[in-house]
């Protein structure tokens, strides 16, 4: 596999996926997958509708438990599901749809599950304070933390949700399609959040099946293809060239060259 | 960075008057068309029959407010989590048929009946809970079962006679029905919890300026108080000239504004409403799901067992009739009316208050003005129509 050359010039993964497989029935939506991603690293996850992107976002998640296969923090077996204990070992997720409480205002879906008490009340001021600070430092242009997300555009839910997912200072953040129902402006603003990310020292798995969006700020790119790891590329590999991995047109070994060299994280 | 965010934060922690109306709305709006409808009802009818203002008939509206009113305090605990229950009559009922069969029957000391039919109650609750979080079964159908299955039992629990008088002298029927606050205590608790509530006030205040948030205006909190002020002393005042304020009334409120802080100030309150909200993006964020609905059902069945409990020591008798179908209609269609919203995560304990005085406030006028049955069910009909269109409007208006 591509994965192993580039894994010998980097540092241990935080996370690791080793011949992770999911079925649900008879479909086989990931089959043997594994995937590494190091600290300051943005892992691009690409892949066509079906390709098993969401699945490995679950798994991820711990939303799903893999029917096969091992799922490794530095280096040491772990089980990710139920999502709280997926959250609890450092790996939060963002998921395509958000999952935010649209009747919930900004600080509620920010702290929920883990809201800072003053005795046995919620500490509403320590809680304001601290959205205000973590949403600062996301460059978010928020309006109010106290209207319900409902209120809020596009961007800014992406925004407060990825905003939670840093919460819990994870190692790992997971982002789900960030981009599919975004426009142009928007979509920029996201790709910025993704850099922010990794300056700041996370691994960042950014799934999307926006090619084009991606080689901006990956630096790495796993093409899935019907649930297996077709190919790993680097962020620099042209949008033709991940194009025919993802639907299948060109063959691995035709590949141009140049796309295989490693990348320093 | 700091500096940026004071000014970023600035046009709304400035707090101009325009503003603080869109705050106050925005908190309260879900309340306001209830309580628009509640001047509306007091004044058509005190207009129409000038006898439904009177201190007595407002001591016997509150009177009749409380033991439907704790039910459906209840019922806002389930719709939250967005779920119903529809068994809260029944309940009550046979919470009735416990206390009337415990102390008359049995002989057991008044508390401990009370105890076992709230027990009873939350055995119940616990029960939907577990067949709504752990099988997923609707809870629209269980409770119907419910409604049934509990009415039957109530009906075997009062025997052959379908009726059991509780003795005048025993103390549920003394405090629930001839019970008033002492003008005293009415008075020092007025004064107690407007000044409590002003110095909580005055504190969150103090402690969000010297986090440099976004704070109420002293101006704000001095009308809040205010009001608060007014409607207690006027409360206290104007049921003082008849028998005064009923120590059920008393529990009834105390129990909402418990409630209110258990919603609104606590994780479990949070939890509730996320889970209404979405129920799925509640357990992805961690939040104990089940335990969250289980919670809001065993809360539920309880205050309708309490609810029933103090229906009987009103009237003084448990008989079949007790729970019909009118109260659980009554309850939910209070805490829909009040602005708790039937598709959950929106609303709050005090809809139950206000809810219930609409309903009651339309059942005793009418029937003061000698109306039929049949009236007042086309009345209170119209307003639960009425209601539900609000709450669907808000909703949508919300979504677009």
């Amino acid at each position: 596999m591509t994965g192993d050359r580039v894994q010998e010039k980097t540092p241990v993964p935080v996370l690791s996926l080793r011949g992770v497989s999911k079925n649900f029935g008879g479909v086989h939506a990931l089959v043997d997958v594994d995937l590494d991603v190091r600290e300051r690293e943005v892992l691009a996850v690409v892949g066509d509708n079906g390709a098993g992107k969401s699945t490995l976002a679950g798994v991820l998640a711990g939303a799903y438990r893999p029917d096969a296969g091992e799922v490794r923090l530095d280096g040491a077996p772990v089980v990710l599901d139920p999502p709280a204990t997926a959250r609890a070992l450092g790996i939060a997720t963002v998921f395509q749809d958000l999952a935010l409480m649209d009747d919930l205002d900004v600080v509620e879906n920010l702290f929920l599950g883990h809201e800072t008490r003053r005795g046995p009340l919620l500490d509403e001021v320590a809680m304001e304070r601290r959205a205000w600070a973590l949403l600062d430092q996301l460059a978010a242009t928020v309006p109010s933390v106290r209207e319900p997300v409902r209120t809020l555009s596009g961007g800014q839910r992406q925004v407060v949700a990825v905003a939670r997912a840093l919460l819990g200072s994870p190692r790992v953040v997971v982002l789900d399609e960030p981009t599919a129902s975004l426009g142009v402006r928007q979509t920029a603003e996201v790709l910025n959040l993704v850099v922010r990310l990794r300056e700041r020292g996370h691994a960042v798995v950014l799934i999307s099946h926006q090619a084009a969006d991606l080689q901006a700020v990956a630096d790495r790119i796993l093409v899935l293809r019907l649930g297996q790891v077709h190919d790993v590329f680097t962020g620099d590999t042209s949008y033709e060239d991940l194009l025919a991995a993802m639907t299948g047109a060109v063959r691995p070994g035709t590949r141009r060259g140049g796309s295989r060299k490693a990348v320093a994280p | 960075m700091s500096a940026v965010v004071t000014e970023d934060r600035q046009p709304f922690g400035g707090g101009g008057p325009s503003r603080l109306v869109d705050r106050v709305r925005g908190a309260h709006l879900s309340m306001l068309p209830a309580l628009g409808a509640l001047a509306l009802v007091w004044l058509v009818l005190g207009v129409i029959d000038p006898a439904f203002l009177s201190a007595e008939n407002l001591v016997n509206l509150t009177l009749q407010s409380a033991p439907v009113g704790v039910i459906a305090l209840g019922v806002v605990m389930v719709l939250l989590v967005g779920q119903i229950d529809l068994s809260v009559g029944s309940l009550s009922g046979l919470a009735a048929a416990v206390v009337a069969v415990g102390t008359v029957n049995l002989g057991w000391p008044v508390a401990v009946s009370i105890l076992a039919a709230i027990a009873v109650g939350v055995v119940v609750g616990l029960g939907y809970g577990l067949l709504s979080a752990r099988l997923g079964v609707p809870s629209f159908v269980f409770t119907l079962g419910g409604l049934l299955l509990l009415a039957g039992v109530q009906m075997r629990v009062l025997g052959p006679a379908g009726s059991i008088n509780l003795p005048f002298e025993s103390w549920l029927v003394r405090t629930v029905q001839q019970g008033f606050l002492p003008p005293v205590v009415a008075w020092c608790l007025v004064v107690v919890v407007v000044a409590g509530s002003a110095t909580l006030h005055l504190a969150d205040r103090f402690r969000r300026l010297q986090a440099d948030l976004q704070a109420p205006s002293l101006g704000s909190i001095a009308a809040r108080t205010g009001v608060l002020a007014v409607v207690l002393v006027g409360t206290v005042a104007y049921l003082g000239t008849a028998r005064g304020v009923g120590y059920s009334v008393v529990l009834f409120v105390w129990l909402v504004v418990v409630a209110d802080v258990l919603l609104r100030r606590t994780r479990w309150g949070r939890s509730v409403r996320a889970v209404g909200s979405d129920r799925r993006a509640a357990r992805l964020a961690g939040v104990a799901v089940n335990r969250t609905v289980i919670s809001c059902f065993a809360a539920c069945s309880g205050l309708a067992a309490l609810g029933g409990v103090l229906a009987a020591g009103r009237l003084a008798a448990a008989n079949q009739g007790t729970g019909g179908t009118d109260t659980y209609l009554t309850a939910i269609a209070a805490a829909v009316i009040g602005g708790t919203s039937i598709f959950g995560g929106r609303g709050g304990a005090w809809s139950a208050l206000v809810g219930v005085l609409v309903l009651q406030s339309i059942a005793n006028g009418l029937t003061l003005l000698d109306l039929d049955l049949a009236t007042q069910q086309m009345v209170t009909g119209t307003v639960l129509v009425l209601a539900i269109v609000v709450d669907t409007f808000v909703r949508r208006r919300r979504e677009t």
